[in-house]
C-alpha cells in the first residue's frame, strides 16, 4: 500500500500528536502575546521563564524554600495516611462506630476548612507545624472516607467463609480484609495527596517566612513575572510528579483485582 | 437482624454523636471558663455566641457578604457558560475528546491555586483576581463532565433516533440532552463548590474585602472571639449553598 504523507490524516489518527499541535499553539500564544502585546511587568514570554530558571535556583533563599515546602508536603502526607489508615479501620470494622462516628466525620469533611486557616496560624505559628497541621486536616479525611468505604465493600460472604472455616480475628484481617484493602488505600493515597497539595499549598500562600509562599509574595510585589512563572511552574511539576506517582502505585497496586 | 435491636442501635449512635458534642463545647467551655487557656488563642464559647448575636443584628456581615457572593456569582457564571459551551463543541467529535479530555484532565490535576500570585499580579488585589481564580479551578470539572456526558451516549440510541429520522434539533432535545443532563449537573454542582471554596480561600490569602477577608482581619486584630464568630457564619453559609446546590440537583435529577 502506498502511502502519500498526508499530514492532516496522519493527524487525525494519531491524537497524541494533535495533542502537542495544540500545547505548542498555547506556548506560542502565550510568548507571541508576551512579546508585543503585553506590558512585561506583568507577563514573560515562556522563553524567558526558562532562561531564567537556571538564575532563579540561584536566588538566595528558593533551593531552602523549595526543600522546606517539600518537607511540609512529605510530613503531612504521611501524618494524614498514617492516622487517616488507623482511623478509617477503626471507624470502618466496627457497625457501631461506623454509624456513630461517620456521620461526624463527613460534617468535618464538608466544613469549608479554609476558613479556619488564621486558627491554624494562630495555634502552631507562621512556621512548617501550621503549614503541616493544614495539610493533614486536608489529606486525613478524603482517605479515612476512603478506607470506610474498601471496609465495607467487603463481600460478606468472603468474611462468612473464613469465619466458617474457622479463621480467627487476625486470620480475618490479614488474609481477607488487608488484601482487599490494598486497591482502596492507595485510591484514598492518591486522594490525600491531592487534598495535602492543597492545604499545604494554601497554607505557604497564605502566610510563609521562610518557603515558597514567602518568594511568591515577594516576587508579586517585585512584578517579576519571570522568576514568579518559574517558581509556580516549578511547584506545579512537583505536584504532577508526587501525583503520578501516587496514581501509578494506585493502578499498579490495583491491577490483581480484575471483577 | 431484628428490628427492635436494629432502632436501640441507632439509638446508641445517636447518643454517641450527642455525646461527642456536648463533651466538645463542654470542654471547650470548661478549659476557657476555668482552666485558663488564653482568651486569645480560644475564646470562651459564650463570648463568641454573644459576637455572632452583635454580628447578626448589626448587620456589619453585609458588605463582606455580598463582595464573597458576587465574585462566586460572576465566577460561577463565567465558568459554566464557558465550560459547558466548549464541553458540548468538544464531544461532537470523537477525534476531538481523544485529543483534548487528556489535556484537560491532566490540567486538572495541578493545584490551580499556584496561579493565585500570577492573578494577584495581573488583576490586583480586588475581586478580580478571586473571580479568575474561582473560575479557572471550577471550569475543569464542568467542562470534563460535559465532555463525559455528551461524549459518551449509548450509540444504539442515537442511531435510534436516526433510523427513525430524528432532525438535528430533535436529536440534541430528546436524545442527547436527556442523557448528559445528569452528568453536567454533578460537573456544575462539583464546580460550584470549589467555586465557592477557592474564592473564600483566595479572600483569605490576599484581598481587600469579603467573608475570608474579614476572618484574617480579625485574626490580625487578635478579635478572636469575633472571628469565632464569623468563622461559624461563613461555614454556615458555605454550608447551605452547598447543601441547596446538592438538592437542586437531586431534584433535577430525579425528575
Amino acid at each position: 500500500m502506498n502511502r502519500p504523507l498526508n499530514l492532516k490524516r496522519e493527524i487525525v489518527r494519531r491524537p497524541a500528536l494533535a495533542r502537542l499541535v495544540v500545547l505548542a499553539a498555547l506556548f506560542l500564544l502565550w510568548e507571541i502575546s508576551a512579546r508585543w502585546w503585553i506590558d512585561p511587568t506583568f507577563l514573560s514570554p515562556p522563553s524567558k521563564v526558562v532562561a531564567g530558571l537556571g538564575e532563579l535556583f540561584y536566588t538566595r533563599g528558593i533551593p531552602r524554600a523549595l526543600q522546606i515546602t517539600f518537607w511540609e508536603l512529605a510530613v503531612a502526607f504521611v501524618i494524614s495516611v498514617v492516622v487517616g489508615l488507623v482511623v478509617g479501620l477503626a471507624v470502618g470494622l466496627s457497625r457501631f462506630s461506623n454509624r456513630s462516628l461517620m456521620p461526624i466525620i463527613l460534617l468535618l469533611y464538608g466544613t469549608p476548612q479554609i476558613t479556619i486557616l488564621p486558627l491554624f496560624i494562630l495555634y502552631f505559628g507562621i512556621g512548617p507545624p501550621s503549614k503541616i497541621a493544614f495539610g493533614v486536616s486536608h489529606g486525613i479525611f478524603p482517605i479515612i472516607v476512603t478506607i470506610v468505604a474498601g471496609v465495607q465493600n467487603i463481600k460478606p460472604i468472603l468474611m462468612t467463609a473464613a469465619h466458617s472455616m474457622g479463621a480467627s480475628r487476625w486470620q480475618i484481617f490479614r488474609w481477607v480484609i488487608f488484601p482487599h484493602m490494598i486497591p482502596t488505600f492507595f485510591a484514598g493515597m492518591r486522594l490525600g495527596m491531592t487534598g495535602v497539595l492543597l492545604g499545604v499549598l494554601l497554607a505557604e500562600l497564605y502566610v510563609s517566612s521562610a518557603g515558597i509562599g514567602y518568594f511568591t509574595q515577594l516576587f508579586t510585589q517585585a512584578f517579576d513575572p519571570t522568576k514568579l512563572l518559574g517558581l509556580v511552574s516549578v511547584l506545579a511539576a512537583m505536584a504532577i510528579v508526587l501525583n503520578e506517582i501516587v496514581r501509578r502505585a494506585e493502578v499498579h497496586f490495583g491491577r490483581w483485582r480484575t471483577d | 437482624m431484628s428490628a427492635k435491636q436494629d432502632r436501640r442501635d441507632k439509638l446508641a449512635s445517636r447518643a454517641v454523636q450527642i455525646g461527642f458534642l456536648v463533651a466538645l463545647i463542654g470542654l471547650w467551655y470548661f478549659g476557657t471558663a476555668y482552666w485558663g487557656i488564653s482568651r486569645i488563642l480560644l475564646p470562651n464559647p459564650v463570648n463568641v455566641w454573644h459576637e455572632l448575636k452583635d454580628v447578626l443584628s448589626s448587620g456589619e456581615y453585609l458588605p463582606d457578604l455580598k463582595v464573597t457572593l458576587m465574585e462566586v456569582a460572576i465566577a460561577f457564571t463565567i465558568s459554566c457558560t464557558t465550560g459547558v459551551t466548549l464541553g458540548y463543541v468538544i464531544s461532537r467529535s470523537q477525534f476531538l475528546i481523544k485529543v483534548f479530555e487528556p489535556l484537560l484532565a491532566g490540567f486538572y490535576s495541578v493545584p490551580i491555586i499556584l496561579f493565585l500570585p500570577l492573578y494577584v499580579l495581573f488583576f490586583g488585589l480586588g475581586p478580580g483576581s478571586k473571580i479568575a481564580l474561582g473560575t479557572t479551578i471550577s471550569f475543569f470539572p464542568i467542562v470534563l463532565n460535559t465532555i463525559a456526558g455528551f461524549g459518551y451516549v449509548d450509540k444504539i440510541f442515537i442511531t435510534a433516533a436516526r433510523s427513525m429520522g430524528a432532525s438535528d434539533v430533535q436529536m440534541f432535545r430528546y436524545v442527547l440532552l436527556p442523557a448528559a443532563f445528569p452528568v453536567i449537573l454533578t460537573g456544575l454542582r462539583i464546580g460550584f463548590t470549589v467555586t465557592l471554596l477557592s474564592i473564600l480561600g483566595s479572600e483569605t490569602i490576599a484581598s481587600l474585602a469579603g467573608l475570608g477577608h474579614k476572618i484574617v482581619h480579625l485574626a490580625e486584630a487578635m478579635e478572636t472571639a469575633r472571628m469565632f464568630a464569623y468563622i461559624a457564619f461563613a461555614v454556615v453559609i458555605a454550608a447551605s449553598l452547598n447543601s441547596f446546590v446538592s438538592s437542586l440537583e437531586r431534584r433535577a435529577k430525579h425528575r
